[in-house]
């Protein structure tokens, strides 16, 4: 671990410049993808990362040059480029950053169990063929996987005013997806993938609970394919956690990005519909809603103590009783719009600048049990497991599907229903949250594709949730 | 650099060739790209950088294995190539860890194909002053991104291509005051500063029709006109495995029913993969030679993209696509509608310039959602009323693309994808607007 420091140390001494502040952001990155599919091992694929960002700031005007040219000479001239472009777009530049107050705080943070080892190569790909072979034989189950995704990040943050932040992280991503058609209709039903991610070891795959899961899941997408649509019409909604971590993402997380609020992402991830004058009073959602930002469950996929420009991570409620607190804002941002924010400037490699991102956003447990919230519905639906997303540039209108729905009628589940699809408003929707689960409801998931930014970058994000009742939604099925 | 990209690239393969063992059988990709990126907001600068980033991706084939590893380089020959030794070595230990892979199947043909364009790229200060010139006055945000891109493949049975262009892509918004927009964009390889102008001054134009007192619509079906803009969000949704091979034989394709043959599109509608005369390289990234392939033709399901790996599975002919089977060029021929004829035919309904954030809300059935954004115009008697405020549509491509389109625009445009995911993208579309007679709108 931390292999590269002393070397970074030493070079980063040796630069030379005249900004009055510059920095290095270091990254090491590996990765290995194992996946069986249908019973056949695909490719292993594995990849090795590593580069640099170097960012000056130059009277109040900062630029940044990446280089995988890690040598004196190589980190000397993207910094002079850095410099040299600074200079250029001094005229054109938005930001004077003169007075931004600069961290020389010094750090390392370690994933949970970085350290243990893992199975090998072999007894990896042997777990996924064991779940992949117990698959049942049925000509409906026309597409099955199950895989493995490991990432090793390294991360050295150096900066002239003596800063040293170090993190290294592990993430594993572990999931498995069965497909039944008959061949006008298919239904997948999946488990992790895309919905399940942490930090930490072996541990992971077991909290996933990958192991031995096949045969359920596959039974599963059968039922699905012989179920009726989901019906159409008002319901009170009952949001599992796999489906709560999309909604929380969408319609929470994306809107309360300050560099969004401030105009950045309009041409491309888009606006929101909140305003900087609405923290601090605006009753986002019902007094049951509480929502923090924290970085401090260990294994949540974005728990760090620093963030990529240096600024301590605490957790902090962003949403309190229903109002709203503070923005998803990092330091830059909080410089510009003078609001309190979060340590959420991140970046999603060496090649890419930080800028406000989601990070570990969770719903704080309420005090409910999943038999309890089950039995408070006359007439509803429970949802799992996200399958399709969409949502307006100011994050707003929102219609999401999920793989998973059972009708719940006088406080009892009834009969499993296909493509449950669901509308609303953001801004109307949280206020229709009428019960919230416990912590035996509670879980901590995570997601490695959010895209924003441009240029574009795709980061981890953590989302813990407890099972969460809405009332009164707008709620359909498909075609089919 | 001290070496050229190509020169980087040769060299590499040199000592791959020179290292590989009896048995062995190996495919060799580049990618590396210099690029500029600005971004802006309000008309000004809000962060800008230079990225210098090059990667090899070697897979090592032996005894009827296989495995890949990709690694970063790092612009130091020495270094580099102890690299490469690594990430061989890794791969060496790998494969006896492995079954024999029933579905590997190599392009054993050594073709050649070799493509460089030096078009000389903007200095950046012209575009900073052009921007300020034409738009200091606007609240305008966006991004440009400038450079060079390198593409190379290589394999042991003597193939080689290489594919290396200079492009930029201005994408960018201009915004009124009342939160309505307009979007637009200068892309390609050759830069012209008077089409460059030309562009923001047509943008700044439309800006003018969004300061009109927007309007609210009602759910229900709308006779809408979708520009190119609009309708590259559709097809990019039918490139999310719409073409398939192992999506279509596995349930997971939107178009499955119509490459069953239980249901068609319109005869208007034909899908082209053209790779022949697209931004994109000549080869695919499992190294065979990329074809024109037709998907649809007048409505009717012809073609799908089939990877190697797929061609192994599902016994058929691979047809060079890329490994994830989705076009990188793809084509709508055109109607017959003119573009001047656009309003006029329209009559009374929903001008749409862009779309956003499609998904499938029933797959099977290929039927998306998503919403309108950036100057969507309620259009009466041809003429221009206002703004619309951002709605919602859920609705079949059998309906939008079948039974509901009226006709096709005959002019297209050619839509350079504006995509920086880990590198600058060299997709594109070509694609004509549409008429329909129905969209559904639902919230």
């Amino acid at each position: 671990m931390f292999d590269s420091s002393a070397l970074l140390r030493q070079r980063f001494a040796g630069l030379r410049s005249t900004a009055e502040l510059f920095s290095l952001r270091h990254v090491k990155q590996s990765y290995q993808a194992l996946s069986v599919r249908r019973n056949v091992a695909e490719p292993p694929f594995f990849s090795q990362d590593e580069g640099a960002m170097l960012t000056v700031r130059v009277n109040g005007v900062e630029a940044y040059a990446a280089t995988a040219d890690l040598s004196q000479q190589g980190l000397q001239q993207a910094l002079e480029r850095a410099e040299t472009l600074a200079r250029q777009i001094a005229r054109h530049s938005l930001l004077d950053l003169r007075d931004q107050p600069v961290t020389s705080a010094r750090h390392d943070h370690v994933s949970p169990n970085f350290d243990q080892p893992l199975p090998n190569l072999a007894d990896c790909l042997g777990l996924l063929a064991a779940e992949s072979a117990s698959v049942p034989q049925d000509s409906r189950l026309v597409d099955w996987q199950a895989g493995l995704d490991i990432t090793l990040v390294e991360q050295t943050y150096l900066n002239s005013a003596g800063a040293e932040l170090r993190h290294a992280q592990r993430f594993l991503f572990p999931g498995l997806s069965v497909t039944a058609s008959d061949g006008q209709d298919s239904q997948s039903r999946s488990l992790g993938r895309d919905n399940f991610g942490q930090q930490g070891g072996f541990e992971v795959i077991e909290r996933c609970g990958l192991i031995g899961a096949a045969r359920r899941v596959a039974d599963e997408a059968l039922q699905l394919l012989l179920a009726p649509n989901t019906p159409s019409g008002p319901r009170d909604l009952l949001l599992m956690p796999d489906q709560m971590m999309l909604q929380i993402h969408e319609s929470i997380g994306h809107p309360l990005e300050m560099d969004r609020i401030l105009g950045d992402e309009r041409n491309y991830a888009g606006t929101s519909f909140v305003n900087a004058s609405d923290f601090g009073h605006l009753q986002y959602g019902s007094k049951l809603l509480n929502v923090t930002f924290d970085p401090t469950i260990g294994e949540e996929l974005a728990s760090y103590s620093y963030d990529d420009d240096g600024t301590q991570a605490s957790k902090q409620f962003l949403i309190r009783d229903g109002v709203l607190l503070r923005p998803l804002g990092g330091a830059l941002s909080q410089f510009r719009s003078g609001l309190d924010g979060v340590a959420n400037s991140r970046a999603c490699g060496w090649n890419r600048a930080p800028i406000d991102r989601m990070a570990n956003l969770n719903i704080e447990p309420g005090d409910r049990s999943l038999a309890q919230l089950v039995k408070g519905i006359e007439h509803g639906i429970l949802m799992r497991t996200n399958r399709s997303w969409s949502i307006d540039d100011a994050r707003n209108k929102f219609q999401f599907g999920c793989e998973w729905g059972q009708l719940i009628e006088n406080g009892e589940l009834k009969g499993i229903v296909k493509n449950p699809n669901y509308r609303g408003i953001s801004a109307q929707f949280w206020r229709n949250l009428s019960a919230v689960g416990d912590a035996s409801t509670f879980q901590v998931l995570g997601t490695p594709n959010c895209g924003k930014g441009e240029p574009n970058q795709v980061v981890r994000v953590g989302h813990a949730s407890p099972a969460c009742v809405f009332s009164q939604i707008d709620v359909f099925g498909g075609d089919a | 650099m001290s070496a050229t990209p190509q020169h980087r690239f040769e060299s590499l393969l040199g000592a791959l060739r020179d290292a590989l063992q009896p048995g062995e059988q190996f495919t060799f990709g580049y990618s590396a790209e210099q690029s500029q990126f600005v971004r802006f907001n309000h008309a000004k600068v809000r962060q800008a950088g230079e990225v210098s980033q090059a990667s090899v991706q070697l897979r090592l084939i032996c005894d009827g294995r296989q495995a890949e590893q990709l690694i970063t380089l790092g612009d130091d020959a020495v270094l580099d190539r102890a690299r490469l030794a690594d990430a061989l070595g890794q791969l060496r230990q790998t494969l006896p860890l492995l079954a024999v892979d029933p579905y590997l199947r190599l392009d054993e043909t050594p073709w050649n194909s070799h493509s460089q364009q030096d078009h000389t790229l903007p200095e950046l200060d012209e575009v900073l002053a052009l921007i300020e010139r034409e738009a200091g006055d606007l609240d305008l945000v966006g991004i440009y991104a400038a450079g060079p891109i390198c593409r190379g493949f290589a394999s042991s049975f003597g193939a080689f291509g290489w594919h290396q262009a200079n492009s930029f892509n201005m994408d960018w918004s201009l915004f009124h005051s009342n939160g309505q927009a307009v979007k637009a964009n200068y892309a390609g390889q050759a830069w012209s500063a008077d089409e460059f102008v030309a562009r923001l001054r047509q943008a700044r134009e439309q800006l003018a029709f969004l300061g009109r007192p927007a309007i609210t619509l009602k759910p229900g079906s709308y006779r809408a006109y979708l520009a190119p803009a609009a309708m590259d969000e559709i097809a990019g949704m039918l490139c999310w495995g719409g073409f398939s091979a192992q999506a279509l034989a596995t349930g997971n394709s939107a178009l499955q029913r119509l490459y069953n043959g239980d249901a068609q599109l319109s005869p208007l509608v034909s899908f082209d993969e053209q790779v022949s005369g697209s931004l994109s390289p000549a080869f695919s990234d499992e190294g065979s030679p990329r074809l024109d392939v037709p998907l649809i033709q007048q409505g009717q399901a012809v073609q799908r993209l089939i990877s190697a790996r797929s061609a192994a599975e599902f016994a058929l002919v691979a047809n060079g696509a890329d490994s994830y089977e989705s076009p990188c060029a793809l084509s709508l021929a055109a109607g017959n509608l003119a573009s001047e004829a656009i309003l006029e035919r329209l009559g009374t309904g929903l001008y749409i310039s862009n779309l956003w954030y499609l998904n499938y809300s029933d797959l099977p059935a290929a039927r998306m959602t998503g919403l309108t954004r950036f100057a969507t115009f309620w259009v009466e008697n041809g003429q221009i009323q206002g703004p619309v405020s951002t709605m919602r549509f859920d609705d079949s491509l059998y309906s939008l693309l079948g039974s509901q389109l009226e006709d096709l625009t005959r002019e297209r445009e050619m839509i350079l994808s504006t995509s920086t995911y880990g590198q600058r993208s060299t997709g594109s579309s070509h694609l004509p607007g549409a008429l329909v007679k129905g969209l559904t709108l639902t919230l």
